[in-house]
């Protein structure tokens, strides 16, 4: 049965890594519905964040096939529920139009949203949140004209993770080096 | 003259962590000069190439290295990387190509899919157009590194000459540790003639995000041990995973311990000798009749080295269903990709297997093994002998090998192409020794063959080399037959000619109600052909000269090219229709 994951990967900060990685996507035919890369608590060390709709069982062999990369330290995939996340999102408006037909201020504190910028032809706002909350903000803004929309890429935190320091220590351990992938 | 003795150990000033640092007293070299003297440092005594204008440099400074690199101009990029496959697979060690960029890099691609699946080792060096041109649509300009990316193992660019050195290192390393596959090194033409001052040659031997191998687990050996020691029928496939694990003894000492039979896939061949009590054939699509079938009767399956492949497995749903399954290998990313494992045993066979082996008792199992045996009978009955001696008729495939077989001892390198001959050659070929069965299996590359023997006699320069092709692979590379001439390699080829792209017609024959599309070929006069580039040769129809013909071949000093016209629509049997189940194996 096909559901969102999101697939977390830690990797060295290398030329070319995120299309090794997007070929695993593109030769299965799966679509990538969000990516972000960011650094992540470690220095130097890249976190991708991934998020696909699919099986288990091929989310698990995408993992495995990311971390058989020489770059990739560990690949990691989460239910919605394993981990805590938001995306943010941007709305352009005509400014007449919101001053004039909606209470902003209702606007701004029911979506918890923030006008970033106002000027006298467009306001921009954001917000932060799930999918369901930045997609309500849409419809509710488009009776009024909204000009431009844009939603970022989900950024992810594992609810159970440790972080990466103490995974990266083992890895760096000459001695350990041989250890792998528990993800079983 | 290049200055390419090594540096003087004064020029090398080590900090107290062991790293060494720069020193003006290096000496200082081309990116061309220092790629040399890592393929030295990296043992690398031979390799197969074609120069280009992109990798002139690195050609030019190859002209002081005679003495120590062996460089073989082949006649086609495909045949170098077909060649340093060959080589690879016959010696253990890393085969490596040259080519120019453009052109000669995209050439390399098909090469590169074969090795990747195939897992073999490779380090394959292309030029590059300048930097400063990249992008921008030069002469002989593709982007291989991302052409390349989805069929090697790990690719670089190196723009710089100081970061060559580092990146060949990697690439011998990656290519050879852990599960082996082919890397890719671009070199733009400005690193390649940039001077720089080059450190001593350092090996690679860890990347921190690469983890070569998984750890060994004791409670899964222990696990695995427990099943083997409580199963009436347990049976080994086993898979290339033995040989390039170099585990061969330590899996035969598995076998024989634990008295189980065991059967091969098309790569797993010739790791354990083909007249073992304990080999049972080969599995898979034309696989043998028992192996199949009792698939689906054993009840503990002990996967070594091998990925359960679709034309091992048939249908997925209906595989082995019944048994609990011990997958043994090296890459987590096979296990359970294909079929479930129960116990996953991660690890290197060379090391897993003495584990194993040490906590399972020495069994055998009689009347398990009598079941196999009754199915090979009735395989020989039905298949096998018809196929061997026929009566009457035109020649078989078969029959060819048979008098191979006797006449090389089972002792000589045989690599074969893709199609019926394949099959037909794997099924029938006698191995003594390991490293002996050479051919394009997951790809299924045709023209393969003819340059993987001149690479595998590179490999192996004191063992026979057989080239056995179909008349149709056979014409997909005949242009390497340049390099037997031009370096008077000896190689013998055998060309068995059906005058048809048999297994296609095969197909057409059994599943498109023989609607023959495409599948006439006309050849050339092959012995001919090989007197052009100076190989003397055969042809051969009737079974009362066969005999005498392939001693002829084997006899005559030097190359010798062999064609033998065997019959047009001989079918190769047992047969495993795709989308069938492996116990629906059809014998005729």
């Amino acid at each position: 049965m096909k559901k969102e994951y999101t697939i977390t990967v830690y990797t060295e900060n290398q030329v070319g890594l995120l299309t090794r990685l997007a070929i695993l996507f593109s030769r299965r035919k799966i679509n990538i519905d969000s990516l972000n890369t960011s650094p992540s608590e470690v220095p130097g060390i890249h976190r991708f964040t991934i998020v696909i709709n699919e099986s288990e069982d091929t989310v698990r062999k995408l993992a495995r096939q990311m971390e058989k990369q020489v770059e990739v330290l560990r690949a990691f995939y989460n239910a919605g529920d394993e981990i805590v996340w938001q995306e943010l999102a941007l709305y352009k408006v005509p400014t007449d139009e919101i001053a004039e037909k909606v209470q902003v201020e209702r606007l701004l504190r029911e979506f918890g949203a923030r006008a970033v910028v106002i000027r006298k032809d467009y306001t921009v706002f954001e917000t932060t949140g799930h999918r369901e909350e930045t997609d309500r903000l849409i419809r509710v803004l488009e009776p009024y004209g909204l000009i431009e929309f844009v939603r970022s890429a989900r950024v992810a935190i594992i609810k159970a993770s440790k972080g990466f320091h103490e995974q990266l220590t083992d890895f760096q351990q000459v001695n350990s080096r041989q250890s792998t992938v528990d993800s079983q | 003259m290049h200055d390419k003795s090594p540096m003087p150990a004064s020029a090398v000033s080590p900090t107290s962590d062991g790293n060494a640092v720069v020193t003006t007293a290096w000496p200082e070299t081309t990116g061309a000069q220092a790629l040399m003297q890592a393929l030295i440092a990296e043992g690398v005594t031979t390799f197969f190439g074609y120069p280009g204008g992109a990798i002139m440099p690195i050609y030019d400074a190859l002209f002081d290295f005679g003495d120590e690199l062996q460089h073989v101009l082949v006649r086609h990029e495909q045949g170098a990387i077909h060649a340093a496959q060959g080589f690879a697979r016959a010696s253990g060690k890393t085969g490596v190509v040259f080519a120019t960029s453009g052109p000669g890099a995209t050439n390399l691609v098909t090469g590169l899919a074969d090795a990747l699946i195939d897992s073999t080792p490779l380090v394959c060096i292309t030029g590059q157009v300048f930097a400063h041109l990249l992008g921008t649509d030069a002469f002989q300009e593709t982007d291989v590194i991302n052409i390349t990316m989805p069929v090697t193992k790990w690719n670089c660019q190196v723009t710089d000459a100081s970061e060559l050195p580092e990146a060949i290192a990697k690439a011998f390393y990656i290519a050879a540790s852990g599960r082996p596959g082919p890397v890719l090194v671009d070199i733009t033409k400005n690193a390649q003639l940039q001077l720089f001052r080059c450190p001593p040659y350092q090996p690679c031997t860890y990347i921190r995000s690469y983890r070569p191998k998984p750890i060994v687990r004791e409670s899964y050996i222990a696990e695995a041990a427990a099943l083997i020691n409580q199963a009436e029928k347990p049976f080994i496939l086993f898979g290339q995973g033995v040989l390039l694990g170099n585990a061969e003894a330590e899996f035969r000492a598995f076998v024989e311990k634990s008295g189980i039979p065991a059967a091969w896939t098309l790569l797993g061949l010739s790791a354990l000798p083909t007249d073992h009590p304990l080999n049972v054939g080969m599995l898979g699509m034309h696989g043998n009749y028992g192996p199949n079938v009792l698939t689906n009767s054993c009840d503990v399956l002990i996967a070594v080295g091998m990925r359960f492949d679709d034309r091992v497995t048939g249908r997925l749903d209906k595989y082995a269903r019944q048994a609990k399954v011990i997958h043994l290998d090296i890459d987590p990313a096979e296990i359970d990709k294909n079929v479930k494992a129960t116990v996953p045993v991660w690890g290197d066979c060379k090391e897993t297997l003495p584990l194993l082996t040490k906590a399972i008792k020495q069994k055998t199992h009689p009347e398990w093994l009598e079941l196999f045996r009754h199915h090979t009978r009735e395989e020989l009955e039905t298949v096998i002998e018809p196929e061997m001696n026929p009566m009457d008729g035109p020649i078989t495939m078969a029959e060819v090998i048979q008098i191979l077989n006797e006449l090389t001892q089972g002792d000589a390198v045989i690599v074969t192409d893709v199609g019926q001959h394949q099959m037909v050659a794997s099924r029938y070929t006698a191995f003594k020794q390991t490293r002996s069965n050479i051919t394009s299996g997951g790809l299924g590359t045709m023209g393969f063959a003819l340059p993987a023997a001149i690479g595998a006699k590179f490999g192996a320069p004191h063992r026979t080399v057989v080239c056995i092709a179909g008349d149709g692979g056979f014409q997909m590379t005949l242009q390497e037959l340049g390099v037997i001439q031009q370096s008077g390699l000896e190689v013998k080829i055998l060309v068995l000619n059906n005058r048809f792209l048999g297994m296609v017609r095969q197909w057409q024959e059994l599943f498109n109600d023989r609607r023959y599309s495409s599948v006439d070929i006309i050849s050339p006069d092959f012995p001919l052909l090989a007197s052009a580039y100076g190989i003397p040769g055969s042809c051969v129809e009737q079974r009362e000269h066969l005999h005498d013909a392939l001693v002829t071949m084997m006899e005559t000093p030097g190359a010798y090219l062999l064609e033998v016209k065997t019959g047009k629509e001989n079918n190769v049997f047992p047969m495993v229709p795709q989308g069938c189940s492996v116990s629906e194996i059809r014998l005729k």
